[in-house]
């Protein structure tokens, strides 16, 4: 038998970033004992990087905005592939959750009334994302994380879980070792909220960190959750391109929402040409309507630059391959112009973007303020993810698991709208916690089964046992891991080169399972890639696979053979689920019909 | 490209010395892009914490050639080009492996402190009036990324290592956030003159120099703070006046 310590609670919390922190704090009110692991220090996951707001209806800033208008900006920028009922709630709740932040410690930026004021941002109808400058992540996980850490909640910190822990077909709990020493830890649970965020670093050019390596996907893929909308992966248009060494890091889609926009290398406007039909309608006509709209003009038209992501960076990309990019590959992105029409310019930019304003500076020697930037597009978010139900988040195949935030999939179908991720967070984090609570209360307690710890014990030491010289190393086979899945599965995708990615895939299988690494169990982040890259590789052959079977372009899904929309996919979801052999298995499943009135909703806001 | 030299310390709570290492160098190569590479090429366990890569975590704190740095801001061709880059870890902190140190001490100060509380709230929705003039103020601490280079600076922690009474700069920055927040209640002066330990501090600056997010800490935290903490010990009217003010409203 193996060596590990076991560590009991009623609710445990995988993922500290905003959804597993607002998760952990409600279940915690809700009287559970919780436990909350996260792989890197409290406080540093992804939520920290956000910068240009959190999504909410609060009609600050314009009152013609309400949940309804929300709403239906989400399906519309889902291409009405999201589910509905999260939509809904996700638009009627987002407010109060926005709101009750300050009660515990945030400090949003003021409207001239002393409100929370708000901004524009791609896909919106009103200003609507709460902020705090560009940091707004910042200030939302060190609110909920100074907020938590009093709510009698256990946080492991830099604990990494290899595997989920079942009894018969419930799940039970988890598996970790510590990043320090290499310890295991068996966390025994009645439930489990999975809250790990998303699978950018299966991308060679990605504005996400080292742990976006899809683990929960992955994790609860293995025990027999279901995962959906795999093959929507979001291409944030701006990502900074140049240097090399900053290559994909996010320019915040603020900077437009401030009025920046974009140029090709002969100085065109183009994202004026080729308006998508569905917005065609609500979309300025003229540079002088798109700058009355970003300074509040109500009876302008929103400037093209805040079209839907996915357009944007399909926009951007086809200037570059006409042969109209910036220097390094990108387009223009010029926020410096706002000078034609605001005296203290260069203040207000400072203002505004301080975090770009400083990026930009330290890193690229721009001066945003006198000069463009130079952007393209950049692997940002994971729409697919943890098939749960959408009220309470349990996952649809998996008793006692839930999931919320990126790693959880759902309310942004096709394509996410700016600002509706960290919504997202505190929306379903909070649901996912009160019920996962609700459950622990509500079920007998599980057991956990030696023989599973003591596999996954060794199977998450094997690396070390093998001998690290015997291929390239767990680094190495990463990279070229990202470099076939940016060529092959990304931003452009056609039916040869998803076959070829499939079979590729199959080969980097082989060879991760038989990679060793170099080194002792102590902080040895050789030994931790190798086993993220297990992770990795479940999350790309999900991708690929449901990329491959959609044969239609919507939202971030871009088919080089199948331009087109094609209706019959318009109301189909793929799921894929692990088969009885151990295959990936994938099935279309039809989205169930829209209630009457969330339709009518719909056609009213156009 | 261009081939530098690194010197980076390897080792753990035993001990450890520096190593050497040769880079090829890209164009706008950072310290942290140095670190992976060594990490993808040369030594697979060199162990090193990083998360955003554009100075927004604060994980990836160390000192480059001797001064407290965010290794994924601190650009390699702004340092002297003719000597090797040395990279060691934070010294105020026990070493854990490598560059990563045990930073836990700073988590257990601050779950320490008195927690923010609000007054009952303006709106029926929950909600407070702040004038955005109200709250420069604490916006700017909120601007905190808990990197700890100021604590690592310090010399209070640094070189007499005072861990047991003085809570350190990055701390008094969290609560001179909670202080000036228009909407909080709480009242932490006499936890600030004794278990934060304030007084140890003598204004010497060195935290706000290093501090990557630009945050005055000295003049516009760590000052105001101890003039309340000298006006409610020394004045008994100023406590009084406090003290009627922060129920009254
Ligand atoms: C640069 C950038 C800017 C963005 N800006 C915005 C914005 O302005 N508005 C917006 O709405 N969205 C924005 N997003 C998207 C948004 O920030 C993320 O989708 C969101 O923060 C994800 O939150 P989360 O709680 O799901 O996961 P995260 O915050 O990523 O947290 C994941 C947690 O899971 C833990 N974890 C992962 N795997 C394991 C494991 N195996 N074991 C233990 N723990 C594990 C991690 O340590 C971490 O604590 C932005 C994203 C980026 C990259
Ligand atoms: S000013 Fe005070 S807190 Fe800052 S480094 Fe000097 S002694 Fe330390
Ligand atoms: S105050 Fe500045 S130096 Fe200190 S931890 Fe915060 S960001 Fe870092
Ligand atoms: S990696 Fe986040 S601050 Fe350096």
């Amino acid at each position: 038998m193996t060596q590990h310590q076991v560590l009991e609670y009623d609710v445990v919390v995988i993922g500290a970033g905003g959804a597993g922190l607002r998760a952990a704090i409600e279940a915690a009110a809700k009287g559970a004992s919780v436990g909350l692991i996260c792989k890197s220090l409290l406080g540093k996951a992804h939520t920290v990087m956000a910068e240009g707001g959190v999504a909410a209806a609060l009609a600050n800033v314009d009152d013609r905005d309400s949940w309804k208008v929300h709403f239906a900006d989400t399906m519309r920028g889902g291409h009405y592939l999201n589910a509905w009922r999260m939509a809904e709630l996700h638009a009627q709740e987002a407010p109060e959750r926005v709101r009750e932040l300050e009660g515990w410690g945030a400090i949003m930026d003021r409207t001239p009334d002393g409100l929370i004021n708000q901004r524009n941002f791609g896909g919106h109808a009103y200003p609507r994302l709460a902020h705090v400058g560009d940091r707004t992540g910042l200030e939302m996980i060190r609110t909920l994380q100074d907020h938590g850490i009093h709510e009698g909640i256990d946080v492991h910190m830099e604990v990494t879980v290899s595997k989920l822990l079942m009894d018969g077909g419930r799940c039970a709990g988890a598996l970790a070792y510590d990043r320090e020493r290499g310890r295991f830890k068996a966390f025994k649970a009645k439930a489990v909220v999975m809250a790990t965020g998303g699978i950018g670093r299966a991308f060679l050019v990605t504005s996400n960190s080292w742990e976006y390596t899809g683990d929960g996907h992955a994790l609860a893929y293995h025990v027999g959750a279901e995962l959906v909308d795999m093959e929507f992966v979001q291409f944030h248009p701006t990502g900074m391109v140049w240097p090399p060494s900053v290559r994909g890091i996010l320019v915040t889609e603020g900077v437009r929402g401030e009025g920046g926009i974009l140029k090709n290398s002969e100085g065109r406007r183009f994202m004026f040409e080729d308006i998508p039909p569905l917005y065609k309608e609500s979309t300025a006509d003229t540079p002088e309507e798109g700058w009355r709209y970003v300074v509040g003009d109500r009876e302008a038209r929103r400037p093209p630059e805040l079209l839907t992501r996915d357009h944007v960076a399909r926009k951007i990309v086809k200037e570059v391959q006409e042969g109209r990019g910036s220097p390094h590959g990108g387009a223009f992105l010029d926020i410096a112009w706002i000078k034609e029409h605001i005296k203290d310019s260069e203040d207000h930019i400072k203002k505004k973007l301080p975090s770009m304003y400083h990026q930009f500076k330290e890193l690229a020697g721009i001066d945003i303020t006198k000069e463009p930037m130079e952007v393209g597009p950049t692997t940002h978010y994971a729409m697919g993810g943890i098939r749960v139900d959408p009220d309470s988040q349990m996952s649809t195949t998996v008793p006692g698991l839930f999931a919320a935030g990126e790693c959880a999939a759902g309310l942004h179908g096709a394509n996410r709208l700016g600002g509706n991720s960290l919504s997202d967070l505190l929306v379903f984090g909070k649901r996912a916690g009160e019920y996962a609570a609700e459950f622990a209360a509500g079920n007998t307690p599980v057991h956990l089964q030696d023989e599973q710890i003591d596999l996954a014990v060794q199977e998450a030491l094997s690396p070390l046992e093998r001998d690290p010289g015997a291929d390239v190393g767990p680094y190495r086979l990463q990279y070229e891991l990202q470099h076939l899945m940016q060529d092959k599965a990304g931003i452009a995708r056609e039916e040869g080169g998803l076959t070829e990615a499939l079979n590729e895939l199959q080969e980097l299988k082989t060879r991760a399972q038989a990679m060793g690494a170099g080194g002792s169990r102590e902080y040895n982040p050789g030994w931790h890639t190798t086993l993220d890259l297990q992770s990795l590789l479940t999350v790309a052959e999900a991708v690929v696979m449901a990329s491959q079977a959609r044969k239609e372009s919507r939202g971030a899904h871009s088919r080089l053979d199948y331009l087109d929309k094609d209706p019959e996919w318009g109301t189909v979801n793929l799921v894929l689920k692990k088969g009885h052999d151990g295959e990936m298995e994938l099935r279309r499943e039809v989205i169930p019909e829209i209630p009457e009135e969330l339709q009518k909703i719909i056609e009213e806001q156009g | 490209m261009k081939t530098t030299t690194f010197k980076v310390w390897q080792g753990n709570s035993d001990g450890g010395e520096l190593k050497t290492y040769e880079v090829e160098v890209d164009q706008g190569y950072v310290v942290l892009d140095a670190i992976h590479r060594i990490q993808a090429e040369q030594a697979n366990d060199l162990a090193v914490r990083w998360n955003c890569k554009a100075g927004k975590c604060g994980s990836c704190s160390a000192e480059v050639n001797g001064s407290p740095k965010l290794m994924c801001m601190t650009r390699i061709d702004e340092l002297p080009a003719d000597k090797p880059i040395t990279v060691e870890p934070m010294r105020t902190f026990p070493v854990v492996k490598d560059l990563v140190t045990d930073v836990s001490w700073n988590y257990e100060v601050k779950a320490s402190i008195k927690r923010f509380s609000p007054k009952t709230a303006d709106h029926e929705d929950g909600s407070w009036d702040m004038d955005q003039y109200d709250v420069e103020r604490p916006q700017e601490f909120r601007k905190c990324i808990e990197c700890f280079l100021c604590q690592d600076v310090c010399h209070v922690l640094r070189d007499h290592q005072l861990h047991d009474r003085f809570a350190g700069p990055r701390h008094y920055v969290y609560v001179a956030n909670m202080e000036m927040n228009p909407i909080d209640t709480g009242d932490r002066v006499a936890e600030l003159r004794e278990e934060l330990g304030i007084g140890y501090c003598n204004i010497t600056k060195c935290c706000t120099k290093v501090c990557p997010e630009g945050i005055t800490i000295t003049d516009n935290a760590i000052i105001p703070l101890k003039e309340r903490v000298v006006d409610q010990s020394y004045d008994p009217l100023a406590r009084l006046i406090k003290l009627v003010k922060g129920s009254g409203d």
